[in-house]
């Protein structure tokens, strides 16, 4: 059995008793404990839905979701998220307070949460930033809390969706080997949503390709067996660009097709 | 704000007054001389005597007496019903026909019934400057739960928090923002309110003193009213907005 499993997942969204919206169907997805899984995929293919249910913010429609042999019923401390914008950090908190957030919940122990909180601060390259209010930091800054405090609560894999997506291409360069190195040290299991190829190779142990959608599911999955701190110049760097653009362009051209008959 | 930066705006504020007082002069003595326009000098003039004998101070110590005891009790009473209604839906369609249907209906409106049920004591300008209170704090309080983002909500259920541990620690401050604009637009109908309250039923008050300027045609004393109504508000809503930059200062974004 693996570390996380999707199995036979559907999700569809109700508008109204008439009409209704599949975004996927029949999902299945294995993940094992320490895989840095890239979830890639054209836009409006289901991926942030994959996410809202693996977090447990959103119920599956039919199929199970298993987590470490047990399944997912609402959000918990074991699945952690990292959003895409900034509106999920506490604008009256100090970024330190923001990482603290987490240990404070369960009570743990002031001098404890100081010790956490400087370790996380010093790993996301927020050394001395600690006392500023995420208002006072630039977008790239933000990223950084939002990372050192979900790595803070020790959850059993982190989820991602599109990090990166609302920076300028210089920072998102430089967060991207940032959480190559930060992941290098922690070995968390991610989930890392995005619909950027080059950033799915570029992080990921695995990437997975999804159908377009509606009704999407997992078309597949394929290993990048490159070390890591890669360069985006090398060939076989490059042989898995291809490989992927070409999958994706299938996606994008049915769904294209699908609109024009529509 | 630096200190220097600070003391300009005053300074700029004093100019401003300075200017009024001015054209007010210049209105009052050569262009519209009139014994229904009192120029500047003679208000302040009847200013000075009103506050030498104590009469001023009296009155605007009994409407701010008012003002302050219902705008508290009617912030209190309307904060946690603006809580529940933007956190539980069946609390706010059970009280959006009420709000809904009686913030239409002004507080001066209110009056005589007031009056008729409460008498004019203290007790009926109390009950309206509640009244004038309690729907804007309420609607701006279920606003501002109603505004915060959900994945504030979603990131402290996945680091952990528990129901009321997210209410406690993520809307509540999330809100403070909003919950404060509201009392301090609350603050300023509140003033409407109790003038209109106490020139139709009070034995004292800013607004009584207003209205008996108006039977005897004390002119003077009419200006001196309307300019201490004026000040008085001016300096409450200073003292309100340095209260919320001093103890709500990280949960604001007013300035």
């Amino acid at each position: 059995m693996s570390f996380l499993e999707f199995k036979g997942v559907e999700k569809t969204f109700w508008k109204d008793k008439s009409s209704s919206f599949t975004a996927l169907s029949d999902f299945s997805l294995e993940l094992e404990e320490g895989q840095f899984f890239s979830l890639l995929g054209p836009t409006g293919c289901g991926k942030t839905t994959v996410l809202n249910l693996l977090a447990g913010f959103e119920a599956p429609t039919q199929g199970v979701i298993e987590l470490d042999g047990a399944p997912i019923a609402g959000p918990s401390r074991d699945r952690a998220v990292v959003f895409q914008g900034d509106d999920s950090l506490y604008g009256w908190l100090t970024a330190r307070e923001n990482i603290e957030f987490g240990p404070r919940m369960r009570g743990s122990r002031r001098g404890e949460r100081a010790e956490q909180s400087k370790h996380y601060l010093n790993l996301v390259g927020l050394r001395g930033q600690g006392d500023k209010h995420p208002q006072e930091l630039s977008g790239g800054m933000k990223q950084r809390i939002q990372i050192a405090r979900v790595l803070a609560n020790e959850p059993k894999m982190l989820l991602m969706d599109e990090p990166f997506g609302a920076l300028d291409a210089q920072t998102r360069r430089v967060m991207q080997s940032e959480l190559v190195k930060i992941w290098q040290t922690t070995k968390k299991s991610v989930l890392f949503i995005t619909h950027d190829i080059d950033e799915a190779i570029l992080l990921g142990t695995h990437v997975g390709v999804m159908h377009a959608g509606p009704a999407s599911k997992l078309k597949t999955v394929i290993p990048i067996d490159i070390e890591l701190g890669r360069d985006r110049t090398h060939p076989r760097f490059l042989e898995y660009y291809t490989l992927l653009r070409g999958l994706i362009e299938e996606e994008v051209n049915k769904s294209m097709l699908q609109e024009v008959e529509s | 704000m630096t200190t220097l930066k600070q003391l300009g705006v005053y300074g700029i504020y004093g100019l401003s007054f300075f200017t009024l007082f001015f054209f007010w002069h210049i209105m009052a003595t050569y262009v519209t001389p009139s014994v229904l326009f009192s120029p500047p000098l003679a208000v302040f003039v009847k200013a000075f005597e009103l506050a030498l004998s104590g009469i001023l101070f009296d009155h605007v110590a009994i409407s701010m007496q008012r003002i302050v005891i219902g705008f508290l009790l009617g912030s209190a009473l309307g904060f946690p019903i603006g809580l529940m209604m933007g956190n539980f839906q069946f609390v706010k369609h059970f009280f959006e026909p009420y709000t809904e249907f009686f913030r239409f209906i002004p507080a001066i409106a209110l009056i005589t019934i007031a009056v008729i049920w409460f008498g004019i004591g203290e007790t009926s300008k109390v009950f309206l400057i509640i009244y004038a209170t309690i729907f804007i704090v309420i609607l701006n309080t279920m606003a501002g739960v109603m505004s915060i983002p959900v994945n504030k909500i979603r990131a402290a259920q996945c680091l952990g928090a528990n129901r009321m541990q997210v209410f406690l620690h993520v809307s509540l401050p999330a809100t403070l923002p909003y919950i404060l604009t509201g009392m301090r637009l609350a603050m300023a109908n509140s003033f409407a309110t109790i003038v209109s309250a106490e020139m139709l039923g009070a034995n004292a008050g800013v607004g009584t003193m207003l209205w008996t300027a108006r039977l005897f045609m004390l002119i003077d004393e009419l200006f001196v009213g309307l300019l201490t109504l004026g000040l008085l508000g001016f300096a409450t809503d200073r003292v309100f907005r340095y209260l919320i930059i001093r103890f709500g200062g990280k949960y604001s974004v007013v300035a």
